[in-house]
């Protein structure tokens, strides 16, 4: 089993996220993360998917999401293939502040973006062994919350889904 | 302007709908309301049931070629749909199902018959949408078509809310004929044909094998042509029948769990296969652990998905295979392999000898299912259709009906659901009135829609419907007699008097006990113009052979 990213380009359509999930759903595989957004092109979304799954299996789930008929077209690459990041939130209780929490969130670079009476919010944006890393770290600091994001990720072999569109006939 | 339903209706009718197969209800009454007006450009039929709806519209699709249309309403007409639509998804039937749905205002506040359509019958479609406005509907529809049709076919759902029938609109119907983000046909890839025919050319024992992939794609001719040029051995899967003539001198046979001995046997023992449009099943293949690993395998095939899905090929062939075998036969030289067709013969005889002398010409003891089929070649027209339902009156059907020509093979082949056969023998019948529909059927399947009889009668299509009676779920009973020790649970029907149904339907119907009854009877159906029941009670616990047993690989296919 190895760790995938797809990036699934769509139309902008009710249910295309279903449809695309379903397809996963049927061979009991579960997705790792899932992230959806507007893409560069007017218009057209982009789904990125963390999965992990055998070569064979990513093969097929490409070519299902593919047939899907609002796809324009997917991807699947390796996570040497990819540039990624996540993104995590971490809520820490005022009392919680002190000298050795300074140090952790130099040494991790993170930042305090909000700051309310009783509690401050630390972001922390890495690939998932890192804010998992920082996340334990900060469970002794009497953690109130914590929220990761699926990831966003640049694929590094070039492709141009405009260019795909364009050379449609 | 007009009202959002006369839309529909408009639009079904610019895109040449003859019929439209439903039932009536709340949400859909609108459209209902509008069809009364147009009633001399476009037919309805009224089925007793929606399943019989849709799979009247997948008959009708099947021996057409075109889109079958279903309308229904909300609800329940909508979730009755279901069944019908993963079987056109599973057989790639080109469908296009209208729902009803509540007022937009009403979605999601679980009002009277709201379902979620659009989400139930995702893994069911091909595509599908939720249409909420008057300005959305014949672009939606026109849609709808496109994909439909196009490609590898499918059925696809438009779901539309009530107030969008009601809503007044202009109606100015452009076709659909191109989307984006679809890409139904892949570019053929020249240097691939080059490949596929240099394996091919220094082949020794090539075979072919060829599915419904060759009638969908109208390359009877192709397929003929290439068989012609080559040589080579050809067998075809449960939905390929028909698009060779079987007495094509290279067709071999017919694949599969219940298909003949040679061409099961000797997938195993050629060196270079060639499937066509077709997708491997594993009713087709047993286990893929031994299937044709001695092989290179060369798929011709539309859908990109199919590559490698189950068995990994040489050759991918991406492609319409009406283009990509003409190209192929281009390329090929001419050969003749005569050996190796002796190879398939000689088991053909085999087979013969130990299966079908008995299965055909019954001695004595009750009747054989293969005898009424035997009987049904002996009179029947040359394009006659065959519908048949699920279990083994469908394998034994396959197996002896003589087909001559395509789409003359009309059954359930991927999803396998009984109660499939009469409404879709209504719906291929209605295609052509002059041509002859044979539905033949189940004790077990022909009780699962049996209210379809009264469509029949309505619609006064001349069905003939054959009905096998052994008081069994038999295919089931085969396997508790093979796998489970012969505990027969839950398989065994107490049956009503069919005779008395089907006269109660104005069916001109005919029981038949006998076996020196049974030509007459078979005689008197296929002349008679109008719907005929013919009932044959047969021996209550046969099985049909030759038969790959689950997870058993295709040589081990056995003759008893």
């Amino acid at each position: 089993m190895e760790r995938y990213t797809i990036l699934v380009y769509t139309e902008n359509f009710i249910g295309i996220l279903n449809r695309i999930t379903i397809i996963f759903t049927r061979r009991g595989i579960n997705i790792n993360a899932l992230t959806a957004s507007e893409s560069r092109l007017d218009g057209i979304h982009k789904i990125t998917i963390e999965v992990t799954v055998t070569p064979e299996q990513i093969e097929q789930l490409v070519k299902q999401i593919e047939k899907i008929v609002d796809v324009i077209k997917a991807y699947f690459f390796m996570d040497d293939e990819v540039v990624y990041q996540e993104i995590a939130l971490y809520k820490i209780p005022i009392e919680s502040l002190d000298p050795s929490l300074e140090k952790v969130i130099r040494q991790f670079n993170a930042h305090i973006i909000a700051a309310e009476k009783e509690f401050v919010v630390l972001e922390f944006t890495g690939h998932k062994e890192d804010t998992q890393a920082l996340l334990e770290i900060l469970k002794p600091f009497s953690l109130l919350e914590f929220s990761r994001s699926g990831r966003v990720a640049i694929a590094k072999p070039k492709f141009s889904v405009q260019e795909f569109l364009n050379n449609q006939t | 302007m007009v009202r959002g339903a006369d839309i529909v209706v408009k639009s079904l009718i610019a895109e040449n709908a003859a019929y439209i197969f439903g039932y009536p209800g709340g949400a859909i009454m609108p459209v209902y309301d509008a069809l009364y007006d147009y009633s001399d450009q476009i037919k309805h039929v009224l089925t007793r049931h929606e399943q019989g709806a849709i799979h009247a519209a997948q008959g009708y699709a099947r021996v057409s070629g075109e889109v079958g249309v279903v309308l229904a309403t909300s609800g329940p007409g909508a979730t009755n749909l279901i069944t019908g639509l993963a079987d056109a998804q599973i057989d790639s039937t080109p469908l296009v199902c209208i729902t009803g749905q509540v007022a937009a205002h009403l979605l999601g506040s679980d009002a009277f018959q709201e379902t979620d359509v659009v989400g139930l019958s995702m893994p069911g479609t091909k595509w599908n949408i939720q249409v909420r406005s008057v300005e959305e509907i014949a672009p939606a529809i026109a849609k709808a078509f496109h994909i439909a049709k196009t490609g590898r076919p499918g059925p696809v759902l438009v779901d539309i809310t009530k107030n969008a029938q009601v809503e007044f609109g202009e109606f100015n119907y452009v076709p659909c004929q191109k989307i984006r983000s679809y890409r139904p046909y892949q570019p053929i890839k020249e240097q691939l044909i080059a490949d596929a025919a240099a394996l091919i050319d220094s082949a020794e024992r090539p075979y072919l094998l060829f599915g419904q992939g060759v009638v969908l794609s109208h390359a009877e001719e192709e397929l003929k042509d290439f068989l012609d040029k080559t040589g080579i051995p050809a067998a075809c899967t449960l939905l390929g029948s028909g698009a060779l003539p079987e007495s094509h001198p290279n067709y071999v046979g017919k694949l599969g769990m219940h298909g003949n001995y040679a061409p099961n046997l000797l997938t195993n023992k050629c060196d270079v296969l060639i499937a066509v449009g077709m997708r491997f099943d594993d009713r087709v293949t047993g286990d893929l652990k031994r299937y044709a690993k001695q092989a290179k395998v060369i798929h011709l095939e539309l859908d990109p998905a199919e590559i490698d899905k189950n068995v990994k090929c040489t050759v991918p062939v991406l492609g319409d295979c009406k283009k990509s075998l003409k190209l192929l036969t281009s390329a090929v030289k001419n050969n003749a392999h005569p050996e190796w067709m002796e190879k398939f013969r000689e088991l053909e005889g085999q087979e013969r000898e130990a299966v079908v002398a008995n299965d055909l010409h019954g001695t004595h003891g009750g009747l054989h299912m293969g005898e009424v089929i035997h009987l049904i070649n002996k009179f029947k027209e040359k394009d006659a259709v065959l519908v048949t339902d699920v279990g083994q009156h469908q394998m034994i059907a396959w197996r002896y009906f003589d087909y001559k020509t395509t789409r003359t093979q009309v059954t359930s082949g991927g999803l396998g659901t009984m109660g499939f056969a009469l409404p879709a023998a209504l719906g291929a019948q209605l295609h052509d009135y002059s041509k002859q529909v044979i539905c033949v059927v189940g004790d077990g399947g022909i009780q699962m829609t049996i209210q379809e009889l009264g469509t029949i009668m309505q619609t006064k299509a001349p069905v003939k419907v054959v009905l096998l009676n052994n008081n069994y779920l038999g295919m089931v009973r085969q396997w508790q007699q093979l796998f489970f020790d012969k505990r027969y649970s839950f398989t065994e029907l107490e049956n009503p008097d069919f005779i008395k149904i089907a006269e109660a339907y104005s069916f001109k119907a005919r029981k038949v006990t006998e076996r020196e009854d049974l030509e007459a009877a078979v005689a008197e159906m296929l002349v008679q113009e109008g719907p005929y029941f013919l009932e044959v009670v047969v021996e209550k616990e046969d099985n049909v052979f030759p038969m790959i047993a689950t997870g058993c690989s295709v040589e081990e296919v056995r003759l008893s």
